[in-house]
């Protein structure tokens, strides 16, 4: 049961990634990466489309088995360990296409992340009595207390998700992810398809989880004014390489990135961006796995 | 929408039957479940017993099919099992027949868990075929372990008998089912108040990312396919206290689809559903036959002719549900009361 390998630990986990290489077929996704994400703090993974950042999420959180290299976890190694194992460790996260369970109330889809982190056996849960109520209820308090209120989503918490806007399920799905009481954030383009004042809620948001929560975030972005305003370490991936690394305003000026984003053919695109004057870059990449599907 | 929850209030809020229209309804219906035996025929109370014991089953199928979206036509095999193990426990250990009942039920469940296993791999169309493949073989199995289940002659039980009374008629079945089946249905209500409920739905709308949420598709999986076997065990073992005869033919294969029909009917992958739609599917094609009766005076060999009618009758108006009303039986219940919840501020 993965509510065994729960390892009590909480706090920021430092997440090592060493040498990772990745293909499919033919394709190299990811060529020996490595890098960290340091305890309780912000790294954004950035690189122009089809760079091999989604794929690299899903390496870590255990979708994709890599060819080569491992991820660690707090010094433990967690490179064959399945995605529930990995959950009940502390890994949560967002997908770029939001993958909530539409037909769910906006709370029953934040109660679903603490899956991992709850004890009720099938025989309480058919009484629904005693401590199967009783975790029932902390749960929805906490829930209450700590996601709502400080998401600010009191107002649709009984809604269907499929009634809610883009940018309120990109919201849900933080919640989600927090309810998971994540000691490691991935988050797949928290932002993209947002207007302006939806990316800065969630900016702030995200800044919040940091500051109160103190939970490391890996976070993969296309918009650099937020990359360059939130993140304390960035590392940019080109063609499954790592091909820059450091603080943001270094990276910002560094050639090879500018190259490399000149290189994917959008160069206009590409200026905005870095002078963060857009927030609703959105990704433009092809289909790059089956979770595609059934974008909101 | 009605918010405002008051932190303390959490319990009301996640209870059942949240408004207090819900509640008298319920009060109401239980009230006429009790009251009902007195009043109705014995044909009646033949067919209310026979409801009960296919709305426990439809409900065990609703969490694996409606929930899990795991779809299985195993249904009645998985309920020969409980018979035969009812009957089998009846005859040779002569134990109690809650206790018969309650191992029908577990047998079935381990039945459930083995023929639940092609489900890691496979889904939809070729999970039907896997839980096929298994009613063949558990057919197979009735006719041929004769030291058990005596063969294609079956097993003849003697009455249960309920603190030294025997259980012989209609009325006396009812109040041991009925009360059966509200404790299964309320168990199934509850699960989907909790983590194992929501795991099934979890796994039902995106297995993907179940999964990310810590979701174990093997654990879960299984799980489903053994309480919907439980269940399915269960009414098995009142259908054999019920027609006392259990034989390989007692649960013939359309009587699975008799479950998946009545789960799309009623409505999956709710409650309300799979109760709407068993009831359905046992009370309809009898009111059909009613009115063939009706028409006799009228048509002196009406029977004769229209009995092949009634049975396209039966089938058109399952048809109609899944074209008009994909939601299912539930769905008009849903909109009935959000009519008359906003009534009269209706705009
Ligand atoms: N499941 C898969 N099967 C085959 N190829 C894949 C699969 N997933 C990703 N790829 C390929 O791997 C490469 C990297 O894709 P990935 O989704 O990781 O890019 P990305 O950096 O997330 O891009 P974007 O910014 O568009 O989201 C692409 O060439 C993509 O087509
Ligand atoms: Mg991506």
């Amino acid at each position: 049961m993965t509510g065994a390998l729960d390892s009590g630990a909480t706090g920021a986990a430092r997440l090592e990634v060493e040498d990772l290489s990745l293909s499919f077929g033919g394709l190299k996704a990811l060529r020996g990466v490595s890098f960290s994400a340091e305890p309780g703090s912000i790294t954004a993974l950035i690189g122009p489309n089809g760079a091999g950042k989604t794929s690299m999420f899903n390496c870590i959180s255990g979708f994709y088995k890599p060819q080569k290299g491992s991820v660690r976890f707090d010094g433990r190694d967690v490179t064959r360990m399945h995605p529930p194992e990995r959950a009940a460790l502390g890994f949560a996260r967002t997908f770029q296409n939001i993958a909530l369970f539409r037909g769910m109330t906006v709370l029953d889809n934040i109660k679903l992340g603490r899956h991992a982190h709850m004890k009720t056996g099938l025989l309480q849960a058919l009484a629904y009595w005693g401590p199967a109520q009783r975790e029932e209820m902390e749960l929805r308090a906490e829930v209450e207390r700590r996601i709502i209120d400080f998401l600010e989503i009191d107002h649709i918490r009984n809604m269907p998700v499929a009634a809610l806007s883009y940018g309120l399920q990109k919201r849900v799905e933080l919640a989600r992810a927090l309810a998971m009481r994540p000691r490691i954030l991935l988050l797949d383009e928290p932002v993209a398809g947002m207007n302006r004042e939806e990316t800065e809620d969630m900016a702030r948001f995200i800044l919040d989880v940091k500051e109160e929560w103190g939970t490391t975030i890996l976070m993969v972005e296309h918009d650099m004014g937020m990359v360059m305003d939130i993140s304390d370490h960035v590392v940019v991936l080109n063609f499954g390489e790592v091909i820059a690394r450091g603080l943001p305003h270094e990276v910002q000026a560094d050639p090879h990135v500018t190259e490399a984003y000149l290189g994917s053919g959008d160069p206009a695109a590409l200026m905005a961006r870095l002078k963060g004057e857009t927030g609703t870059t959105g990704n433009s990449g092809a289909p790059t796995d089956d979770r595609r599907e059934d974008v909101a | 929408m009605k918010i405002g929850t008051a932190k303390h209030s959490y319990q009301a809020d996640e209870a059942l039957l949240t408004t207090r229209p819900q509640r008298l309804w319920m009060g109401l219906f239980a009230l006429g479940l009790c009251i009902a035996p007195f009043m109705l025929d014995n044909y009646w109370l033949y067919l209310a017993c026979l409801v009960a014991i296919n709305v426990a089953s439809a409900t065990g199928l609703n969490i694996l099919t409606g929930y899990t979206g795991l779809v299985s036509l195993g249904q009645a095999a998985f309920m020969a099992v409980g018979a035969y193990t009812v009957g089998w426990m009846q005859l040779r250990l002569g134990t109690p027949f809650l206790l018969n009942i309650v191992a029908g039920g577990i047998v079935a469940a381990a039945v459930g868990l083995l023929v639940g296993l092609p489900s890691l791999r496979v889904k939809g169309l070729y999970l039907a075929i896997a839980t096929i493949a298994a009613s063949i073989i558990l057919h197979f199995v009735f006719v041929n372990w004769q030291s058990v289940t005596n063969g294609n002659s079956g097993l003849t039980l003697t009455p249960a008998t309920f603190l030294g009374t025997p259980l012989t008629d209609y009325k006396q079945l009812y109040f041991v089912f009925v009360p059966i089946t509200a404790l299964m249905v309320l168990g199934a209500a509850n699960l989907f108040r909790t983590r194992v409920g929501r795991a099934f739905i979890a796994i039902r709308d995106r297995d993907i990312s179940a999964e990310v949420l810590g979701i174990s598709l093997l654990r879960y999986k299984l799980t489903s396919f053994a309480i919907s076997s439980f269940y399915a065990g269960v009414a098995g073992g009142m259908w054999a206290y019920f027609f006392r005869v259990v034989t390989p033919e007692s649960f013939p294969f359309v009587y699975s689809i008799f479950f998946l029909a009545a789960i799309i009917v009623g409505g999956m992958g709710t409650i309300l559903g799979a109760i709407l739609g068993a009831v359905f599917m046992t009370l309809v094609p009898e009111l059909l036959r009613f009115g063939i009766d009706w028409l006799t005076p009228v048509l002196p060999n009406a029977a004769a002719m229209l009995s092949p009618v009634r049975t396209i009758v039966f089938g058109l108006l399952i048809v109609g549900f899944l074209i008009f009303e994909p939601k299912g039986l539930a769905e008009i219940v849903q909109r009935t009361r959000r009519y008359f919840h906003l009534w009269p501020f209706k705009k």
